[in-house]
């Protein structure tokens, strides 16, 4: 091998080197999403949102709780509060980044907690099929003949307002819509080659699962539910904006919507900030999933 | 055709039964008494157990959803705690005024939605389907309620063109084709538009583009056909797919109304379901609940019949 001439090879050898390295699915995708400058400009924005809101007490805010009769509804670029006060005297700019810890739980955990849930009905529904496949798919079906929005009221109406109750709420939703997903994905694999070579090794069902099906479908079970995350974000400050979340004086984007109405006619563009938020971080998600979508698409 | 209609009518009606047990169920996972709401807070043992008896509650669940069942199939929801009205007359009222709302939101949404879709398909991967493609993320990400709020801000706290709530002058309750009403219509309809306006250009733009990549629309061209005929061609492809998905829409428009319905205090179900929520009404949520549900499954069904007969590779599946 050292007796070849070095000259002529080496461009060659040097340009092939990279392409002939085999890189790693994710690495791939990783690599892909970096360069995508949308998506990455939606990570810094979601970053920056979620870093205020969790260091939000050493940010020397002021008291987000304290208000004042005195300075009420004072416009934005207002000295001392850039982004004018709300109803009571308070400093928006600091409802609005304490707002985020509350509003990005209720909306962001329903997601977690159905993702956690329907991964595994639906790979438990794919993988073994048959008599508990029908059921747990039938049982799906009958939430899906509600629209997610009613379905989130009813189960929030009913039970009565609170954190807890609306998290529950929105996690009854996702749960069926990640469940069809991921048994869809599982029965396109199960079929495959090597999970019949797993078998006929003598691993069991479980092994199979775990380290066979749920690598290949985790991926696009992760893909949708980011893309739900969005859909979380509004309906769980929707369901605050009715009533049904968080009490006053807590600062959650839905609920200040929801309490600064009444200051439309005196002054509207601070009482549509809470909004502006809900709006910055769904549309942020959204994009984010679908560069998310396209990078894991590697076909294209 | 008819065996295919008969098929899909018999697999709605173990929905249907389920979809009255959940909203049964609703009412029983409620902390506390089902009767706190007409029950006065002095009320002695013997007042609460009389009642207890005279709304049924006493009786073993089973039992209590078969004669609740039997009674809503003839119509019979119960009356409302707060008004003493019967439930069904109350949803009915109110669900006209959501279907008002719904089919004017649909008008503007499909229809743009549509036309965004078409055009950005038809120019992928230009600035034309740049602009269009945002303009549906920004429908499908944005808050409606909130959007509805803004609206309101700009067109009647701003400019003072178009009432800010309500559905119609002085508090009229019962709609009329004027525009003395339609005024109220406007901005209610255009936030509703927002998110089928979104998802219908998506679905329209991806469809648009999968059908422009194959082989036959090479071999239209090919054999000279002009590009309006071309475009009749994609139309057609893409009509079934698009179809389900609007009438989707338009069932998430008639059930998901309640946001929208409490920002601009339209009367309809949505409203009222939000009455109901908060004055503890539990038939009157109930049957809200049941009546739109039961709505939106009727509405797939017919989307799927009429998808079938635009389509007939469906019928065989």
């Amino acid at each position: 091998m050292s007796e070849l001439p070095l000259s002529a090879t080496s461009d060659a050898a040097l340009q092939a080197a990279p392409a002939t390295k085999a890189r790693g699915y994710w690495a791939t995708v990783g690599r892909r999403i970096r360069r995508d400058k949308v998506s990455m400009v939606c990570a810094m924005v979601l970053l920056l949102i979620f870093l205020s809101a969790v260091i939000a007490p050493w940010l020397g805010l002021e008291d987000p709780y304290k208000g004042s009769m005195i300075r009420r509804l004072r416009h934005i670029g207002t000295v001392g509060y850039p982004l004018g006060t709300d109803e009571l005297g308070r400093d928006m700019l600091a409802r609005l980044i304490y707002g985020g810890r509350l509003s990005l739980l209720i909306g962001i955990l329903p997601v977690i907690l159905a993702f956690g849930i329907g991964t595994s009905l639906g790979l438990v529904a794919g993988y073994v099929g048959g008599k508990l496949n029908t059921a747990i798919m039938r049982t799906i079906d009958v939430f899906y003949a509600f629209p997610s929005v009613l379905l989130a009221i009813a189960i929030s109406g009913a039970l009565g307002a609170g954190i807890l109750n609306s998290i529950v709420s929105l996690t009854v939703v996702f749960v069926p819509q990640i469940t069809r997903v991921a048994e869809s994905v599982t029965t396109g694999v199960r079929n495959m080659d090597f999970v019949e070579a797993a078998r006929a090794s003598g691993a069991g069902p479980f092994t199979i699962m775990r380290v066979h099906i749920l690598g290949n479908v985790l991926g696009a079970i992760f893909v949708y539910a980011t893309s739900l995350i969005s859909v979380s974000m509004i309906l769980a400050a929707g369901l605050s904006f009715l009533g049904l979340g968080t009490k006053p004086p807590e600062p959650e984007w839905g609920l200040m919507l929801n309490t600064l109405r009444t200051a439309i006619y005196v002054n509207p563009w601070v009482a549509a900030l809470p909004g502006a938020m809900i709006f910055a971080v769904s549309i942020c998600f959204n994009l984010l999933s679908d560069g998310l979508r396209s990078a894991m698409d590697i076909r294209n | 055709m008819l065996a295919y209609i008969a098929r899909r009518i018999v697999y709605v009606i173990p929905i249907v039964i389920s979809v009255a047990l959940v909203c049964f169920l609703l009412v029983h996972i409620t902390p506390g008494d089902p009767l706190v709401a007409v029950l006065p807070a002095d009320a002695s043992q013997e007042l609460a157990a009389q009642l207890r008896t005279a709304y049924g509650f006493d009786r073993p669940l089973p039992v209590q959803f078969g004669l609740w069942l039997l009674r809503a199939l003839h119509g019979d929801l119960g009356n409302s705690i707060a008004t003493g009205r019967p439930v069904l007359a109350e949803v009915m009222r109110a669900v006209s005024n959501t279907v008002t709302l719904a089919i004017a939101a649909a008008i503007i949404g499909f229809t743009m939605g549509i036309l965004l879709g078409l055009i950005a398909g038809y120019f992928r991967e230009t600035w034309i389907d740049k602009l269009a493609t945002s303009f549906a993320i920004a429908g499908v990400s944005v808050p409606h309620y909130w959007l509805g709020m803004v609206l309101v801000i700009i067109f009647s706290v701003q400019l003072n063109w178009l009432p800010a709530v309500g559905a119609g002058p002085n508090g009229s309750n019962s709609w009329a084709w004027d525009w003395a009403h339609l005024k109220y219509l406007v901005l209610p309809a255009i936030t509703t538009s927002v998110i089928p306006m979104g998802i219908v250009t998506r679905t329209v733009r991806a469809l648009t583009g999968d059908i422009l990549s194959q082989d036959f629309v090479e071999a239209l061209r090919a054999k000279g056909l002009h590009e309006t005929g071309v475009f009749r061609h994609v139309i057609k492809n893409a009509a079934p797919t698009a179809l389900a998905v609007m009438g989707l829409q338009l069932g998430y428009m008639l059930g998901g109304s309640i946001l929208i319905e409490t920002v601009f205090s339209w009367p309809g179900s949505g409203f009222l379901l939000n009455s109901a929520i908060f004055q503890r009404d539990l038939p009157l949520l109930q049957g809200t609940i049941l009546v739109l549900a039961l709505f939106f499954v009727f509405l797939n069904l017919l989307v799927d019949i009429a998808q079938a007969a635009i389509d007939p590779r469906i019928k065989r599946g």
